[in-house]
């Protein structure tokens, strides 16, 4: 069951691309792209050779490895379905973050070894939003600890959307979801202007499977963050396993239509607003760990 | 009927907004002003009060309302001459050359009426929450008087006022609201009477911090450090008898809010914390006062310091009680009346020199020689040197301080005092001394209303430095009593 | 009225005081503080039920609902400034402050319990309201925003008193009120005053005034 739900992840994670452009261009009155896009791109980039500028190190090889091997490693973490991930201990979700932030480390060092200004305007813009966002991680899953244990499965079973301050903690993971993952309105995927990218940027100079691995590396991180959410909003645990197992899928990609639709729906926002928008997900995580570890109500 | 006190002013507020002669509206303001103060010695004659009403005379509040009448009729007088001097029209101010204008000269009047009234209400009420709605009115009531020179700074001075009062107003509501919490399950109510039956039985916590929120709203009000910030600015932008006002009679009404608060503590035993907290918070303002008056170049602020230090002092000695609060009571007389004297007297340098700086304004003694007298004199008062009131009643609280063996306390106090004294000395002495400048502004003028009210003042204050009447002692003490809950006889 | 729903409507008014923190338009600012107060009514009825809890929660649901932000609303249209809300330190800075309110707020109930039945959650949105008035006075530069914060603290010291309602404290409450009101207008007069004069609300353009 549990290495069914890792294959799951690893096939259908490039599916959350193609769902979320699929509401932008519904939403939009249009037809979009095929929902299997994503899987052609990664096939048409795989094939291809890879261009390395001669400026660059081993380190710039170094980045889209990283950027597989994080998200990788957190599906490992991931509770599934109610049930613990694979690897389950106190304290993991601290793990989960940090493993999930070895992307962001990855790509910032390729993109500053380029020595590229534009790649290195994206690297410090994604450090900074980097480093609000973290604080803001790891307290909306605290959030809910206090009354239950520290593995993250308990933490997920703890709460749902009804209980316990168990929206403002979704909503949290949501704003944490958008900005992590590059999504409006904090990053604008589909923009060519270099000056406006922030995780494009950093990107630029990569070519053949080594973004695909990227590409994939992205797709795997917002499938983590997608069941992660999913998990904590629906009671999976008082399901039967395959019931909790449809919910759950049924809930990754619910998140993921979500995201399309607040990417229809907002406008990018001005860089020095960002940091506000990041802390309100902050201050939502907080607001109920803050109400939990107060008060016990 | 004691009620008569705070209606009288308010109908009278009411009746200056609809008249449209000058001189029958300032006639109204002196006859109003002499009725109120009639009224009240009549009131405090006949001394039947009924400890359960909402309205009734104690001592403090007998103490506070006769100090706010006579000033009241003192600046009423003032009034009369300065108003029959000032520009209807628009003029460019002396600092900066701004043209401006003054405020319609009725909405003026009556806004004065209607701060008596206020104040007549905290002194009256025995209810705590209607005390707080006196104070409230006095801040709506005197924020107009402040603007009455409309121009920028003037509206500066006059939104800090709103703003810190209304804030500490509302600290003071919250007070207010944890008293009734700590009374319940007893009478649950705010008379002051219930409050000091009540008290010993009250949760102490609750009482504690109802008594900390209503010293800062209060204290706010009051001008106690680090909660004067609009003291400066609107005594300095008033006019002259607007800051009379402010400091001589307004501050003590404040004053008699955590008065209240510091009874009911007493009651509750907890006078050593209460007190304590007013040691600290005058220490505070003593400090605050004494760095910021030396130096000061402009002479009204200089006073509005020296107002700063008196409430220091006045929260001093009421937080040690004893002799020091008894002669904190006795002070309470002698900086009110020197206090509005010398606000009075600054109205007239003013109006004169057309400068507030004590550098430009010089030659005193030549151009406005009584006003340069009562000048030397009123400061000779306010920093405590003898033979006037003020140099017994700080005496007085020094000597309750050392009888309680608070000998860091007193130190503190007594470098404050002559720090304060050394540097109001040197910005007077330049006024007084020194030849007639060549250019001065305005028109001398020492009539009647004007020098005579703080004449009259510093007559006072020089006279209770020498002797003391016996029924004036007896009220002292009285209030002294009541304040430091001793009793809570009525008046 | 149970005590689920009132702790729902605590909460929402914690979360209305973080979203005030963080609003950036004058508008939203008056439809938040419109929300709380319609909110504080619905507590008023909740917490003392009867004759005299339906008047006070009325009385404060057209005040502070409806009365107070239509006031500021036209003075602000009147005045003709700009509906954006000008932080000193930021608007994260601002929600920051407002959850370390909420910490204390929070602490502080732990150690004052009311003595009396009340909805759990109501001393702690009192007094992050108050704190959250406080800041948005000190923190903002317009002079109407200071107002927004001034009538947000004394939203959070009426919250503190709806357990009282019954008692004595009903007719203080009204009066409150009607105090509440004649401030209003006096600070909508000064904000006109200030308009005209410095033709801008921003008080830091308050700088002639200091030692």
């Amino acid at each position: 069951m549990l290495v069914l739900s890792w294959i799951l992840a690893l096939v259908l994670a490039p599916l959350l691309f193609g769902i979320i452009n699929r509401i932008k261009a519904l939403m939009a009155g249009r037809r979009g792209r095929p929902l299997l896009q994503t899987y052609f791109d990664l096939a048409k980039l795989v094939r291809k050779g890879v261009v390395v500028s001669p400026t660059t190190s081993w380190v710039f090889r170094l980045g889209p490895m990283l950027a597989v091997a994080g998200p990788l490693v957190a599906l490992a973490l991931l509770p599934y379905a109610g049930r613990p991930g694979l690897w389950s201990f106190p304290m993991d979700f601290v793990v989960l973050a940090y493993v999930l932030a070895l992307p962001r480390l990855g790509t910032m060092l390729a993109a500053l070894d380029t020595g590229s200004s534009f790649e290195g305007m994206g690297a410090s813009r994604e450090a900074a939003f980097g480093a609000l966002a973290e604080p803001g991680f790891l307290a909306a899953l605290l959030a809910a600890a206090p009354q239950s244990g520290l593995r993250l499965e308990e933490i997920a079973a703890a709460q749902d959307l009804f209980h316990s301050g168990g929206a403002l903690v979704c909503l949290a993971l949501l704003l944490l979801l958008l900005v992590e993952n590059a999504r409006m309105p904090v990053d604008d995927p589909n923009t060519h202007l270099e000056l406006t990218m922030i995780h494009e940027v950093m990107v630029l100079d990569h070519s053949g499977p080594e973004l695909a691995a990227i590409t994939f590396g992205a797709a795997l991180k917002l499938w983590v963050f997608a069941a992660l959410l999913a998990a904590l909003a629906l009671p999976l645990e008082r399901m039967a396993p395959l019931p909790a197992f449809g919910a759950h899928l049924v809930g990754t990609f619910g998140v993921a239509a979500v995201v399309g639709m607040v990417e229809s729906l907002t406008a990018r926002l001005p860089l020095p607003r960002v940091p506000a928008f990041i802390l309100s997900g902050t201050a939502c995580g907080l607001v109920v760990l803050l109400m939990e570890v107060g008060g016990g109500r | 009927m004691p009620i008569a006190l705070v209606v009288l002013p308010a109908l009278a507020g009411i009746l200056a907004l609809l008249l449209a002669n000058d001189a029958l509206r300032r006639g109204l303001l002196v006859a109003t002003a002499l009725a109120h103060l009639s009224l009240l010695l009549a009131t405090a004659a006949t001394a039947t009060g009924d400890p359960h009403a909402l309205f009734a005379l104690d001592a403090p509040g007998l103490l506070f309302l006769g100090l706010a009448s006579v000033l009241f009729v003192a600046t009423s007088i003032y009034a009369v001459g300065y108003l029959r001097a000032e520009r209807t029209d628009e003029r460019p101010d002396f600092v900066a050359g701004v043209v401006f204008r003054n405020a319609p000269e009725r909405v003026f009047t009556a806004c004065l009426l209607f701060f008596l009234a206020a104040m007549s209400l905290v002194c009256l009420t025995r209810h705590l929450g209607l005390l707080w709605v006196g104070v409230e009115c006095t801040t709506l009531a005197s924020a107009p008087l402040i603007y009455f020179h409309r121009h920028h700074r003037s509206l500066e001075a006059t939104w800090k006022y709103l703003l810190i009062c209304s804030v500490g107003i509302a600290f003071a509501l919250m007070g207010l609201l944890f008293l009734n919490y700590a009374s319940l399950g007893l009478s649950g109510s705010l008379h002051l009477d219930r409050l000091l039956a009540d008290a010993p039985t009250m949760h102490p916590v609750w009482l504690k911090a109802a008594f900390l929120f209503l010293l800062v709203g209060y204290g706010c009000k009051m001008g106690l450090a680090p909660m004067h910030h609009w003291l400066p600015d609107a005594h300095s932008e008033a006019p002259s008898l607007v800051s009379a006002l402010l400091s001589g009679a307004l501050l003590n009404c404040a004053f008699l809010g955590i008065i209240r608060g510091h009874q009911v503590c007493a009651a509750a035993g907890l006078a050593p914390f209460s007190g304590g907290m007013l040691v600290l918070l005058g220490l505070v303002s003593l400090g605050t006062a004494a760095v910021f008056v030396v130096g000061q170049g402009d002479f009204k602020r200089m006073l509005a310091y020296s107002s700063v230090e008196h409430m220091g002092l006045l929260a001093l000695a009421l937080g040690t009680g004893g002799s020091a609060a008894l002669s904190g009571m006795l002070h309470t007389i002698n900086h009110s009346c020197t206090k509005a004297a010398l606000f009075l007297l600054s109205g007239n340098i003013l109006a004169l020199y057309h400068t507030k700086s004590s550098y430009d304004a010089r030659g005193l003694f030549r151009t406005l020689p009584i006003t340069g007298v009562l000048w030397m004199l009123g400061f000779l008062s306010i920093t405590g040197t003898p033979p006037f009131g003020t140099f017994v009643s700080e005496l007085g609280i020094i000597h309750g301080l050392l009888a309680q063996g608070r000998w860091g306390v007193a130190t503190i106090t007594m470098v404050c005092l002559a720090v304060i004294f050394v540097g109001m000395s040197s910005a007077v002495a330049r006024m007084v001394h020194g030849p007639k400048p060549r250019y001065l502004g305005g028109i001398a003028r020492e009539d009647l209303s004007s020098v005579g009210p703080s004449a009259f003042l510093v007559a006072v204050v020089l006279l209770l430095g020498i002797v003391q009447p016996e029924g004036l002692r007896w009220l002292v003490a009285a209030a002294m009593r009541v304040a430091s809950g001793m009793e809570e006889g009525l008046w | 009225m149970t005590a689920s729903t009132l702790s729902l409507a605590c909460w929402a008014i914690i979360l209305g005081d973080l979203i005030l923190l963080g609003a950036g338009r004058m508008r939203h600012l008056l439809l938040l503080t419109a929300a709380q107060g319609l909110l504080l009514g619905l507590v008023t009825v909740g917490v003392s039920p009867g004759i005299e809890g339906y008047i006070v929660a009325g009385a404060v649901a057209t005040l502070k609902g409806g009365i107070f932000p239509w006031l500021l609303w036209r003075t602000m249209r009147q005045v003709g400034t700009s509906e954006i809300v000008e932080p000193f330190m930021g608007l994260g800075t601002s929600i920051l402050v407002g959850l370390g309110g909420l910490g204390l707020a929070l602490w502080i109930d732990a150690r004052l319990l009311l003595p009396i039945a009340a909805p759990p959650l109501l001393m702690p949105a009192a007094l992050t309201t108050v704190l959250a008035g406080l800041v948005l006075i000190v923190l903002r530069h317009k002079a109407l925003t200071q107002v927004i914060g001034y009538l947000t603290m004394e939203n959070g010291i009426f919250l503190l008193g709806t357990p009282l309602a019954g008692h004595d404290a009903m007719w203080i409450e009204l009066l409150i009120l009607l105090d509440l009101l004649v401030a209003v207008f006096v600070m909508g007069i000064a904000i006109h005053h200030i308009r005209r004069t410095f033709d801008s609300i921003d008080v830091d353009r308050f700088c002639s005034l200091r030692d």
